[in-house]
């Protein structure tokens, strides 16, 4: 008899690090859940960001690498051209992808590197305690926006859409966000890792998944507080869906909403 | 059977050497005057179906060594001063997560942008670990086109065994010169070590996960970590020392010198000699570890030394370190890209002789 549902077996049976309501625990359980429904566990490396999230290989039953901040992409590019029969999962925060690491996600998707960035957007800094982020949004209160993220007179610039970034680029074939604030979304979110997965073990391209996640305690709120604002502040923002979906194959497209 | 003798550039023999080492994977940036070593190993590692990438900038091709050297493929970068010092980063953590790697650095003068012509300037950042943190790693530093050869091709091995970055700090001149050269053979990629740290390939064994990182954030664990590093860098300060002699017996001075300024040494010891006075070369080849205890020995022996340098002082630290105070050790340098002449070379000998 098949065990129909229980714990991923590419996660470890451990408690966490992560505090209470952040989106992390969630989306290193999907990570795991499609690593085990492709049976990929021994065959999967994943690069872990400077970060929260610099504990994910504590937590994944894989192997991974670990690199300095931002270059993620670089040392993904260097772990998935060595081992190309391997799923490499290049894992970043707000901070590690969209400011220091900037370069090397631009250059690696541009080249179409084919590991699948799995891009956790909490619109703030959260290891080291709540600064602004590339992807804090206008008016959000952050340790070094004290009155809130102001584009204009303080200089602060405005968020940015990594998604829509990427598009523009030839090398990526896929590029989606979802959102972990509620059950629909955490298994719409499930479905894009999915994809994304299954196109990089094709070969296709240079895959991503953005997911909206919440940071309660550096947004200052109650858990089910912080899954309300990120429906109501951050997704009307950061659009989710498929961004860009040039995977080959009909079947792959998403169904029309 | 041995490769014949042909005439390769510099930059090019270190190329052909690392491909023949089983350099899978090279990443460079474009500088000069490495450029030919970028262009070599594009047109040859993609020949071999190896991987060459040009990336976006240095700091992201030591990155991208990181992760090929993390799945324990061997691999390189190659990059001038101001490049060498933004893979300074990358190469800090190579050292905290003990990866083999070969860095190649055809130096050029500085500081800054300063300028493209030879400099051996870098000699500081090269052997004091120029990125944060405590560490060494080896650097060999040769004297000729077939010397760079040679090294590149020891250094991937050298990498393997004591699990770190090896650089070879070259300088623009042997990068950019032509000489005779006689390549090592070729490595069958199959007969390379399997590294059992590495990750990736956890099928074949099913063996516990391996994580390639540097962090430890309990304290008296990373202390651990650092002393045992610290342990195998004693190891390597006994058996990897390499340097050469030429003449020191009977000199009457000695120059310490290494890579160019150490070729320019011996044509200023032939013209020494055609005079009637005799000097002597004793040329460091691995600048860390640096041979104190030779130095020490001649020291002992009452010998004065010189040490000649294409920067404003650098290496001579190290003498000194090493005689302790007794034997004289005087300084003769040109910076800035210049490369000091034999006759000035000779002058300063002679000068400091009152000969």
């Amino acid at each position: 008899m098949e065990l129909a549902y229980g714990h991923p077996k590419s996660l470890k049976p451990v408690q966490s690090k992560y505090c209470p309501g952040c989106g992390h625990g969630v989306i290193h359980r999907l990570i795991a859940e499609v690593i085990d429904e492709l049976a990929l566990q021994e065959r999967s490396v994943i690069t872990n960001p400077v970060g929260c999230s610099i504990w994910a290989d504590l937590y994944f039953d894989f192997d991974s690498v670990q690199p300095a901040h931002g270059r993620t992409p670089a040392a993904s590019t260097g772990v998935k051209r060595m081992l190309p029969d391997h799923l490499v999962i290049c894992y970043q925060g707000d901070g590690d992808l969209a400011a220091i690491g900037t370069a090397e996600i631009i250059h690696a998707a541009n080249r179409g590197e084919k590991f699948t960035t799995i891009f956790v957007n909490n619109a703030i800094y959260g290891m080291t305690g709540g600064q602004m982020a590339p992807t804090t949004l206008v008016g959000q209160k952050a340790t070094t926006a004290p009155e809130g993220r102001d584009p204009a007179e303080a200089g602060m610039g405005y968020p940015i859409r990594v998604c829509e970034l990427l598009a523009t680029l030839g090398g990526t074939k896929y590029l989606a966000r979802g959102a972990v604030n509620n059950a629909a979304n955490v298994r719409k979110t499930k479905q894009y890792i999915k994809k994304a997965f299954e196109a990089q073990m094709r070969g296709e391209g240079f895959t991503m998944v953005e997911v909206l996640s919440p940071c309660p305690t550096n947004w200052q709120m109650q858990p089910v507080e912080a899954e309300e604002w990120l429906e109501k502040n951050m997704i009307p923002f950061y659009p989710l869906g498929e961004i860009k979906n040039e995977l080959g194959g009909a079947e792959t497209k998403e169904a029309a909403k | 059977m041995p490769d014949d003798k042909r005439l390769m550039k510099g930059n090019e023999a270190i190329g052909e050497a690392a491909i023949r080492a089983g350099c899978r994977a090279y990443f460079g940036y474009p500088i000069t005057p490495q450029n030919e070593l970028t262009a070599y190993m594009a047109k040859h590692m993609l020949a071999r179906k190896r991987t060459f990438i040009q990336a976006e900038s240095e700091v992201s091709a030591i990155n991208m060594v990181y992760g090929a050297a993390a799945t324990g493929a061997r691999s390189m970068t190659s990059s001038s001063s101001p490049g060498i010092s933004l893979k300074q980063e990358g190469i800090s953590y190579a050292c905290g997560a003990d990866l083999p790697m070969v860095i190649v650095n055809v130096a050029r003068s500085g500081p800054g942008l300063g300028g493209i012509s030879p400099s051996q300037g870098d000699y500081f950042q090269s052997t004091r670990g120029g990125g944060h943190g405590d560490y060494y790693h080896l650097v060999l530093a040769p004297k000729s086109v077939q010397e760079a050869a040679d090294l590149t091709y020891e250094a991937f091995d050298l990498a393997d065994r004591w699990r770190m970055p090896v650089m070879i700090l070259a300088d623009g001149l042997i990068g950019q010169m032509m000489e005779g050269v006689v390549l090592p053979p070729e490595r069958d990629l199959a007969s390379l070590p399997r590294k059992g740290w590495a990750a990736g390939h956890q099928a074949d064994t099913h063996r516990p996960n391996n994580h390639v990182t540097s962090i430890n954030l309990v304290p008296a664990e990373l202390e651990a970590l650092n002393r045992k590093r610290f342990a195998r860098y004693d190891e390597i300060k006994s058996s990897e020392l390499r340097f050469e002699e030429v003449n020191v017996e009977k000199a009457d001075l000695v120059f310490v010198a290494y890579g160019t300024s150490a070729r320019v040494c011996l044509g200023a010891m032939e013209a020494a000699k055609r005079a009637g006075l005799e000097l002597g070369l004793f040329r460091p080849i691995s600048l860390w570890p640096f041979p104190h205890a030779r130095l020490a020995e001649l020291a002992a022996k009452g010998k004065r030394f010189l040490s000649v340098e294409m920067s404003m002082g650098q290496m001579v630290e190290d003498v000194r370190l090493a005689v302790e105070g007794k034997a004289p050790v005087d300084f003769y340098g040109r910076c800035g890209g210049v490369v000091p002449t034999e006759e000035e070379v000779l002058a300063e000998a002679r000068r400091l002789l009152g000969k």
